[in-house]
């Protein structure tokens, strides 16, 4: 989970990374007061999860409480890259700035463990200073049991070279952002840019944070800090139902089980659909192992649910849960819509193999749903529903 | 011979006396694999029948291999006592330790692997978020299917538990040396990498099947070690052609961030290192079979 930049800067005050005042607001007349408070002036900060929004005119300078009001009008309902911005954060004016630099804390894959990104050359795009300067940029790998102690501060601060006089308080940064790291469980915290102010103090101006969604379980609060604005309501009502659907924009549905399997199914499609009028995947959805008719029935809720949706392809492998358990799945599921009120109209394909894959497919054979079509192999399948797609288009 | 699980493996269940324990211990001891014993704090001394075969509970991984001599440990616990089952098996020095755990913090994944490093890493771990191994008509263990394919000389290793099972069941004729699951999440304990090393130096495996994901660059650098150091012929396929940049796709780990972790700069680092990739699972078992009859 991507956070908003004053939802950062919470966490930030929250384990004393120093960070300006700020609040956010989604009315423009609530940033008279604030600014009012912050003496008269304040920035009106975009809310939105991405990069660019100063050079879209997202971040305004206002030098009276009225003149704050006029550029939170201006900005709350502005479209940054597809991005509606539905919150401002109005912040303290930042003192005279100085330097301007960059420190992470990130996930390291490759190395399974974490990382550390420091640079005094920030206030830009991270990725370009370290494609057209690399020596600019200090990667010092973290141990995920040690962490950062003062002394690992002290490492990353000489790595990345910075000067002298705020070595000390760039340290402490660090010490106090891994805290914000650990303690929030998150997979990348960012402060860019980290600033050098006039009065010597560093302060973290911007920042993005990143959680763990696997770690909601020790982090009751992450419920409280996810974008429902922003939710498409397909995976609201997805999420509701504690299903992992993405929504794609393509008309084919897709319903599978395993996340390995839903992807290709996802991409044979698409392949599918190069020869029936270029349809595509509609979404990504795994119902997991078990594939019970209650699973089966709220993911196609969903799925029908989708106007984009002209045809739905089911792809299941029989594993544990064999084909005939599934097959009967899918019979119930449709019952059960049916039962509750749901008209079933677009065609569905099925395509069941694996364990007792026959008496699967003659389960569905017998069943003679008008709406349902059995094509035996993920390809051919695939094929059909796209085919369907296409005649509904 | 096979790669890390034969039918001598002797194997505890951390958390068997649990739902999902239960259901996959049973299933286990059906495919052949010696259960040894389960871990269970607050039911140590006791039994659980499985059809007739009494296993026993012991309080701690160290206490069952001490009293089994298990060298095998598949971990079901729940994801908030995950970690600690791991350190507990590192700390028992069990040679292998299968995480099939979904839903794992990777604070905690990443805990967990760099205690096993601290430890000289002598517990090969397998996941978090797999669906374990199966070495067919030997020993499973995990959650694999045990009966959609059969021992053959094909070694599979793939991030997806339904495409190892989709594969299995594709090439069940020829059959297979091992299929390893090594999860789908950010950070895992067995990579590629180590399974495509251990199946070139399997002499019962002919041939090695990969399947890979979006997400990271796993992919990437199993292509330059392919490269270097294997010489058996390798079959792959990547799933996620069609996944939006920045979008989760199922597995934590599944995720295509900025111009990074694309099927496609996958694929062609594959191929580039003389792997042949198949466009769709069924087209890489053709592949497979291709190669296979030379």
């Amino acid at each position: 989970m991507d956070l908003f930049e004053y939802q950062a800067r919470d966490l930030f005050a929250k384990h004393d990374v120093p960070v300006l005042a700020g609040e956010v607001i989604d009315t423009p007349e609530a940033a008279r007061e604030i600014t009012e408070r912050l003496g008269g002036k304040s920035v009106v900060k975009a809310q939105v999860k991405v990069g660019g929004r100063g050079k879209a005119g997202g971040v305004k300078l206002a030098a009276t409480p009225d003149e704050a009001v006029a550029r939170s009008t201006d900005i709350l309902g502005m479209d940054i890259k597809g991005h509606t911005v539905h919150k401002v954060m109005i912040a303290e004016t930042a003192p005279e700035i100085v330097e301007e630099y960059y420190v992470s804390f990130l996930l390291d894959r490759a190395n399974r463990t974490f990382l550390s990104i420091a640079s005094v050359e920030g206030g830009m795009d991270i990725e370009e200073v370290a494609a057209n300067r690399p020596e600019a940029v200090a990667k010092t790998p973290i141990d995920a049991i040690d962490g950062v102690t003062a002394e690992k501060a002290r490492e990353i601060v000489e790595a990345a070279k910075f000067p002298a006089e705020v070595a000390d308080k760039v340290a402490d940064v660090l010490v106090k952002l891994w805290d914000v790291f650990i303690k929030e469980d998150a997979l990348l915290v960012e402060v860019n840019p980290l600033a050098k102010v006039a009065s010597g103090d560093v302060i973290a101006l911007d920042g993005k944070v990143s959680l763990d969604d696997n770690a909601e379980f020790r982090h009751p609060e992450f419920e409280e800090l996810h974008d429902k604005a922003a939710a498409n309501p397909l995976e609201a009502a997805a999420k509701e139902k504690n299903l992992n659907y993405v929504k794609l924009d393509g008309e084919v549905g897709i319903i599978g089980n395993g996340a390995g399997l839903v992807m290709s199914t996802l991409d044979v499609v698409a392949y599918a659909g190069e020869q029936h009028g270029n349809v595509k995947p509609a979404n990504f959805l795994d119902i997991g192992g078990g594939a019970s008719a209650q699973v089966m029935a709220n993911g196609l809720e969903i799925i029908l649910g989708d106007p984009d949706v002209k045809s739905v392809f089911v792809n299941v492998f029989g594993g544990i849960t064999a084909c005939d358990e599934v097959a009967n799945g899918i019979v119930q599921a449709l019952k059960l819509l049916e039962d509750r009120g749901e008209e079933v109209t677009k065609p569905l394909v099925v395509r069941l193999d694996g364990n007792n894959a026959e008496l699967g497919r003659q389960i569905l054979t017998d069943a003679n749903h008008p709406l349902v079509q059995r094509v035996d192999t993920m390809d051919g399948a695939a094929d059909k529903a796209a085919e369907l797609a296409h005649a509904a288009k | 011979m096979a790669i890390w699980l034969n039918k001598d493996s002797k194997v505890i269940v951390q958390g068997m006396t649990g739902a999902t324990g239960m259901k996959h211990t049973k299933l286990m001891l059906g495919d052949g694999t010696n259960v040894v014993g389960g871990v269970n704090p607050r039911k140590a001394g006791q039994t659980v029948d499985f059809d007739g075969t009494e296993v026993p509970v012991f309080g701690t991984v160290k206490e069952a291999i001490e009293a089994t001599g298990a060298n095998v440990s598949v971990i079901f616990v729940p994801e908030k006592f995950t970690k600690d089952a791991v350190v507990e098996a590192i700390d028992a020095e069990i040679p292998l330790a299968v995480v099939i755990t979904e839903g794992i913090a990777v604070h905690d994944t990443a805990s967990f692997w760099a205690y096993a490093g601290k430890k000289g890493n002598k517990t090969r771990i397998i996941g978090p978020n797999c669906p374990g191994i199966i070495t067919p008509g030997q020993s499973n263990v995990g959650i694999i299917p045990g009966d959609i394919t059969k021992p053959g000389r094909i070694g599979l290793v793939s991030k997806s538990g339904t495409l190892t099972y989709q594969m299995m069941y594709e090439l069940r004729d020829i059959g297979f040396s091992t299929c390893v699951g090594i999860g789908g999440d950010p950070i895992i304990g067995t990579t590629h990498i180590d399974a495509l090393a251990a199946f070139q130096e399997d002499p019962e495996t002919d041939l090695i099947v990969m399947i890979g994901e979006i997400g990271g660059d796993a992919e990437e650098r199993a292509a330059a070690f392919i490269k270097e150091n294997v010489t058996k012929p390798v079959v792959g396929y990547v799933a996620g052609f069609t996944a939006p940049e920045g979008k989760t796709m199922g597995h934590a780990g599944a995720i295509v961030s900025g111009s990074s972790g694309t099927a496609q700069a996958k694929k062609e680092a594959l191929e580039a290192a003389g792997v042949k990739v198949g466009k769709t699972p069924t087209e890489t078992a053709k592949l497979a079979r291709e190669v296979l009859a030379g």
